[in-house]
C-alpha cells in the first residue's frame, strides 16, 4: 500500500474523518433496520429528476429489495469505515449510495427541494460527504487505525520470515 | 505455529488498539441506534394500544351476478355522463378526449382506469334528456351489439315503458323528487343525485313514497359514504378519542368559473333542440333562456345554492360519522360577492347549525359539556384548503381521505401523557391513510410532507377506484342481493331538511328552528316556507 508521507496529525485527522463518516452511515442503517415500517418508497417516488428510474426502483416488485440493499449498504459501509476493513470498497459503495440520494433530490435551481434543514444550491451535504469519501478512498490509512493493520502486519511478517 | 506465537509476541497494546479500536465504535453506534429505534417503536405501540382505534375499510358490496339490470338515465349532462362512466359506459367524445390526452401524456391514467373498472353487469336501456344533443350523444355512444338503448321524450314514458328496472336521476334539483316519486310508485329502483329534494313539502312526500314501496331500493348520490376512512373515523368517535366535540368545521373553497357553475353553452342549443317546458317543470314560467338552462345551479328556481348543492356533501359526510341528525336551529349569512353575473344564489355563504343536545362523550365532570355547532363556510372566490376538522376537548380530527388525530394541549384525558412528554402538541397521535394500508402514530415532518403531496397513494387491487363507482355498486348490490344503501331515505331526509333550513336562514336572515317532535321546520304565522325557499329573490 502506497502510504503517502503525512505528518502524524494529518493522518489522525483523516482517520477522524473516516470514523465520523462511518459512524453516520452505520447509525442511518441501524435506525432503518430496526424500524419495520421504514421504506424509501416516498423518497424515491418524490424524485425530482430521472423520475422513471426512481419510480421503477419504488415499484412493488423492487421496493423491498431496494430497502434491504440500502440498509445492508449503509451498515456495511459504516462498519468498513469504522473498523478499517476493505475501506476502499466501502468508500466506493458509500459514494454510490450518496450519488443515488443526491440524484433523487438534487439541489438544482428550479427543482422542488423538499424538507431540508438548510439552504443549498448545487452543493449539498450528500455531495460533500461523497467528496469526503473520495478523500478517504485516496487515504484509507488502515495501518494507522484499522483491522487491516493486523493482516498487513501478518503479511509483512510472513515475508520477513 | 512458531511464527504465529512470534507474531503475537511482537504485538504491543498500542498495535492492538490501532487494529481493533474501531470495534467499540461499531458496538456503541449499533446499540444506540437499536435502542432508540426500539423505544420509538414501543412508544408508537403504546399510543396505538392506548387509543385502540380499529382501522377498517367499509364492507365490500355483494356480487354483481345474475340477469343484467336494465338502467334508465334521466338527465345526461355533466353529472349524468360521469354516472354512466361509473356504470361502465363512456361517451364516444370522452373516449376520444381521453385517448388524445393519453397520447400527449402517457401518465394520464383515466382511460386505463376506466377500462380496468369492474363490469357491473348492467345494460343502459333507456335515456331521457330534454336537450336533443345530449340524448343523441347517449344513443350514439351506447348503442352497440350487446347494448340497445332507446330514447324517451319524457321521464314518465321512460319509467312506464317496462324496459327499465332502475333509474338514475341526474337532472336539475327541482326535478329530483318528482321523478323519484313517479319511479318509486311504478316499482322502479331509484338512484337520485343530491340534494335529495328542492323544497320542504316534497321531502315529506318522497319519504312517504319510499316507505310505502319497501321493495324498491332508493339511494341518494352522496358518494362520500364510500370514503375508505369513514368507518375508522366512526371508531375514533365511538372510542371517545376526541372527548366532547363542540365544533365541526367544514368548507368549500373554489376559485374558477366551472366551480362557480359557469358552464359552457352548447352551440346547437335552441328552442328547437330543447324541450323548454319540460325543463321548467314545476319552476316558475320563464321565457326560453340558455343561461338558465345550462347554468341552472345559479338560480333558486332550479338549483339550491351553496347550501343545497355543496354543503350537503359536507353535512352528509359528518352525519355519516356522528349521526347527529337534523339541527335544532340554523343561522346563515353571505352574499353574491365573487360572481356578480345575474345569479341569485350566494357565492359566499356561512351556515351555522346548532345541536344543543348532542354530545360525542366527554372526559370531564358529568354535565359540564353538551352541545355542538356545525359550521359550513364557503367561497367561490378562493381555493385555499381549510380542511374538515372535528374539534373536541381532548383532541382534533382532520378528516379527509386520510384521518389525522392531534391531542389537544389542554386535554384532560391526555394530561398525564402530555406531562410525561409521551404526547407532543402539534404532532399527530394517530394517522390513518387507507392508501398506505396501515396505521401510524407519531409521524415525522418528512412523512407528512410526502403524504400531503399525495405520493403515498395506492390503489385497490392495483387500480384507482372512483367513489361514485363504489356508491353505484352498493345500490346495485342492494337491488340484487338485498339490504339498504348507506345513504337512503333516512339520511336523505336529514340532508334535505338541513339544507333547506340553511337556505331559509340565508333568505329570511333569521334563525330557523326545527321542531323535532312535530318533525317540521317552524314557520311564522302565515309564512309559506316553500315559497320563500323557491323564490328568485
Amino acid at each position: 500500500m502506497n502510504t503517502p508521507k503525512l505528518t502524524a496529525v494529518q493522518g489522525y485527522a483523516l482517520v477522524l474523518l473516516r470514523i465520523l463518516i462511518g459512524w453516520h452511515f452505520l447509525y442511518e442503517g441501524i435506525i432503518k433496520a430496526y424500524n419495520p415500517s421504514w421504506t424509501s418508497k416516498g423518497y424515491l417516488l418524490s424524485a425530482s429528476i430521472l423520475k422513471p428510474f426512481f419510480a421503477w426502483l419504488a415499484g412493488d416488485s423492487m421496493i423491498s429489495a431496494i430497502d434491504y440493499l440500502n440498509i445492508i449498504g449503509l451498515v456495511a459501509v459504516g462498519i468498513s469505515l469504522l473498523i478499517g476493513i476493505k475501506v476502499r470498497w466501502g468508500c466506493i459503495a458509500g459514494m454510490l449510495l450518496l450519488l443515488m440520494y443526491y440524484l433523487a433530490h438534487p439541489p438544482f435551481p428550479g427543482l422542488p427541494q423538499g424538507p431540508a434543514e438548510g439552504s443549498y444550491w448545487v452543493v449539498n451535504k450528500n455531495l460533500i460527504e461523497m467528496a469526503a469519501l473520495f478523500v478517504i478512498y485516496l487515504f484509507p490509512l488502515t495501518t494507522i487505525f484499522g483491522l487491516e493493520n493486523l493482516f498487513a502486519r501478518k503479511k509483512a511478517n510472513t515475508t520477513i520470515n | 505455529m512458531a511464527n504465529d506465537t512470534n507474531n503475537f509476541k511482537r504485538w504491543n497494546r498500542r498495535d492492538i488498539l490501532k487494529a481493533l479500536g474501531g470495534i467499540p465504535f461499531v458496538g456503541a453506534v449499533w446499540y444506540s441506534g437499536a435502542s432508540l429505534a426500539g423505544s420509538a417503536i414501543r412508544e408508537k405501540q403504546f399510543l396505538l394500544e392506548t387509543l385502540n382505534i380499529k382501522a377498517s375499510p367499509p364492507p365490500a358490496s355483494g356480487p354483481m351476478s345474475g340477469k343484467p339490470l336494465r338502467i334508465g338515465i334521466i338527465g345526461f349532462g355533466i353529472r349524468g355522463e360521469q354516472l354512466c362512466r361509473a356504470l361502465g359506459f363512456a361517451s364516444t367524445g370522452w373516449l376520444k378526449d381521453m385517448s388524445d390526452n393519453l397520447a400527449k401524456n402517457p401518465k394520464d391514467t383515466r382511460l386505463t382506469d376506466f377500462k380496468a373498472q369492474e363490469n357491473l353487469n348492467v345494460k343502459l336501456a333507456a335515456i331521457c334528456d330534454v336537450f336533443d344533443q345530449r340524448a343523441e350523444n347517449a344513443l350514439k355512444s351506447f348503442n352497440s351489439g350487446d347494448n340497445k338503448i332507446k330514447r324517451f321524450r319524457t321521464h314518465t314514458e321512460l319509467i312506464n315503458s317496462g324496459e327499465v328496472d332502475a333509474v338514475i336521476i341526474a337532472t336539475p334539483d327541482h326535478w329530483h323528487a318528482p321523478i323519484s316519486i313517479e319511479a318509486l310508485n311504478a316499482g322502479i329502483h331509484v338512484y337520485v343525485e343530491k340534494p335529495m329534494t328542492h323544497n320542504i313539502a316534497e321531502t315529506y312526500l318522497l319519504r312517504d313514497t319510499v316507505l310505502k314501496n319497501p321493495k324498491t331500493v332508493f339511494a341518494v348520490g352522496h358518494q362520500h359514504r364510500q370514503t375508505q376512512s369513514f368507518l375508522t373515523a366512526q371508531d375514533v368517535i365511538s372510542k371517545n378519542i376526541l372527548g366532547h366535540v363542540s365544533l365541526v368545521q367544514t368548507n368549500t373553497n373554489r376559485n374558477d368559473d366551472n366551480g362557480a357553475w359557469q358552464y359552457d353553452i352548447a352551440e346547437s342549443a335552441s328552442p328547437k333542440t330543447i324541450d323548454w317546458d319540460l325543463f321548467l317543470g314545476n319552476a316558475p314560467r320563464e321565457p326560453f333562456n340558455l343561461e338558465h338552462f345550462f347554468r341552472w345551479r345559479k338560480w333558486w328556481a332550479y338549483g339550491s345554492g351553496l347550501s343545497g348543492d355543496l354543503m350537503t356533501h359536507d353535512y352528509d359526510r359528518i352525519n355519516c360519522i356522528l349521526k347527529m341528525g337534523i339541527p335544532k336551529t340554523v343561522t346563515a349569512s353571505g352574499g353574491i360577492y365573487t360572481h356578480r353575473d345575474g345569479r341569485n344564489v350566494p357565492d359566499v355563504m356561512h351556515v351555522n347549525m346548532e345541536f344543543p343536545d348532542f354530545s360525542t362523550g366527554g372526559s370531564q365532570v358529568a354535565g359540564k359539556e353538551k352541545g355542538m355547532t356545525f359550521v359550513y363556510s364557503a367561497t367561490l372566490g378562493n381555493q385555499f384548503d381549510r380542511g374538515t376538522v372535528l374539534m373536541g376537548h381532548d383532541g382534533s380530527m382532520d378528516l379527509g381521505n386520510r384521518i389525522t388525530v392531534y391531542a389537544d394541549p389542554r386535554s384532560t384525558k391526555y394530561a398525564e401523557l402530555i406531562k410525561e412528554q409521551r404526547i407532543e402538541a402539534g404532532v399527530p397521535i394517530y394517522q390513518y391513510d387507507p392508501a398506505v394500508n396501515g396505521t401510524d402514530a407519531v409521524t415525522s415532518a418528512t412523512a407528512k410532507y410526502f403524504a400531503n403531496k399525495g405520493l403515498l397513494w395506492t390503489y385497490r387491487d392495483g387500480k384507482r377506484v372512483d367513489s361514485t363507482f363504489l356508491h353505484l355498486r352498493e345500490w346495485l348490490s342492494c337491488i340484487r342481493n338485498g339490504g339498504t344503501p348507506s345513504c337512503s331515505i333516512k339520511e336523505g331526509f336529514e340532508e334535505a331538511i338541513s339544507a333547506h333550513m340553511g337556505g331559509l336562514a340565508y333568505k329570511l336572515g333569521r334563525r330557523i328552528e326545527w321542531d323535532a317532535v312535530e318533525q317540521k321546520i317552524i314557520a311564522q304565522p302565515g309564512e309559506d316556507l316553500d315559497a320563500v325557499l323557491l323564490s328568485n329573490t
